[in-house]
């Protein structure tokens, strides 16, 4: 008998593990892109917490994994369709694609920093996102917009979350690490820079991480300092003015950071309003169950994985992207 | 003339302009003062600060922040006890720590 084929909306880690484990099923996964080549986010990426690895050997083990899958790339689905036994995706250009079922791989979105005005991203040239770091650091170099070496640099977490005046009221969990991990890296990079984290809690909740935090603090001498920036300002000089309060000294604070970096959050990325499946309050798809059926939704045939159902780690993702292949096979019962 | 008006100092603490020497300096001999979170452990077991205002939490931070004269200050009331040391989850060496603020300060 032919095999069954599964849409795969989304080629980042969880898609590609999906379509990996898929094809371990036995089904004949078809993995659908919107990008110009698949690896997602990751693939931009330089070290990853909490060992440092390299990102890229991430996206290389997955795409090892999925040689030979059937892929489709600058497709981005706009619709599914689920009918009795199967569900077809349609395109931003109508195009079709039909499936037995379909995971749906779809990811988050970073937030987008300009939305926070106070903070002056896109308006002060050294005042950069998390992502753009990493940009720096795959490119070797850590700079200020006129080439400098920063000689201070501000870390700033919950940039996008954990802010109802962005509409993000959820925790996007992996910033906190993030920050740790970048601070650790800036000091590496940077011999004798001054690197500050300003959070409002520190949420170091994986393996590792809170030994990565403790790292940071006795080996690198990299300064926490309990408090959301305010507002940043530019300098004659292109630098950064902040104003912040110190909560736990209960002092406004006042300094100036030759680098301004923004801990951006994840933010539900447009189709969780287009597929027609339930979502949660952070924007998110919804699970069908939150402890049990992590990887359904509530309509039978779609299925998801990964950051669609809101914020994870790589490890967590990798995770549901196995299982979610397992709970298909179960469910279709062969 | 007096108006019945005063002038409050500004309360910012402006990192630019503090001399991080001593704050440095302190760091580099009880180097375990950096693990320190704010959890107020050290404060809430503190003989001294059942009766004073002093935290030793608060003068860790503020010494980081070049605070130095209230740290002075406060440091005074530290009767040496050590509870805070036995508290303490991060392994900040506290009484180390006192003992090398009341030498540099």
């Amino acid at each position: 008998m032919t095999q069954e084929k599964i849409l795969v909306i989304g080629g980042g880690i969880a898609g590609l593990q999906a379509a990996a484990a898929l094809r371990d099923e036995g089904f004949e996964p078809l993995i659908i892109e919107k990008e110009s080549s698949t690896g997602g986010h990751v693939s931009r990426w330089d070290r990853l917490f909490p060992t440092q690895k390299q990102a890229r050997e991430v996206i290389e083990e997955l795409t090892a994994a999925t040689a030979g899958i059937e892929s489709v790339t600058d497709r981005e689905i706009v619709s599914l369709t689920p009918e009795a036994d199967r569900v077809t995706a349609t395109t931003t250009t109508g195009e079709r694609f039909t499936g037995r079922a379909a995971v749906v791989a779809t990811g988050f979105d970073l937030f987008d920093a300009r939305l926070k005005e106070e903070y002056g991203y896109g308006l002060y040239e050294n005042v950069i996102t998390s992502a753009e770091l990493e940009a720096m650091f795959r490119a070797g170099r850590v700079t200020m917009k006129n080439g400098d070496t920063p000689k201070r640099v501000a870390i700033l977490h919950c940039v996008g979350s954990r802010d109802e005046k962005v509409g993000q009221n959820h925790c996007s969990k992996v910033c906190c690490i993030t920050g740790i991990k970048q601070a650790i890296e800036l000091t590496e990079a940077i011999p004798g820079v001054q690197v500050m984290n300003f959070y409002m809690d520190l949420r170091a909740f994986g393996n590792g991480y809170e030994e990565l935090y403790r790292r940071s603090q006795i080996e690198n001498g990299v300064t926490y300092i309990r408090g959301r920036i305010s507002e940043a300002g530019e300098t004659h000089e292109k630098r950064i003015q902040l104003k912040v309060e110190d909560t736990l000294v209960g002092r406004p604070l006042r300094l100036t950071v030759d680098l301004l970096v923004l801990l951006v959050g994840m933010r539900a990325p447009q189709c969780c309003g287009s597929f027609g499946l339930p979502t949660q309050a952070n924007g998110f798809f919804a699970p069908r169950d939150p402890y049990t059926g992590n990887v359904q939704s509530t309509v039978p045939g779609i299925y998801l994985a990964g950051t669609a159902t809101g914020p994870k780690t790589i490890g967590e993702t990798v995770n549901e992207a196995v299982a979610v292949a397992r709970r298909i096979r179960m469910d279709l019962g062969k | 003339m007096d108006f019945g008006f005063t002038i409050n100092a500004p309360r910012a603490i402006y990192l630019d302009k503090i001399d991080p020497t001593l704050r440095d300096r302190i760091i580099a001999r009880e180097r375990t003062t950096l693990l320190c979170i704010g959890c107020g452990s050290c404060t809430a077991t503190c003989t001294a600060g059942q009766f004073t205002p002093f935290s030793l939490r608060k003068v860790q931070h503020l010494i980081r922040r070049g605070e130095y004269a209230a740290a002075k200050e406060a440091v005074q009331n530290c009767m040496m006890c050590g509870k805070c040391r036995m508290t303490c989850p991060r392994g900040v060496n506290t009484r180390a720590v006192v003992h090398t603020l009341l030498q540099e300060l």
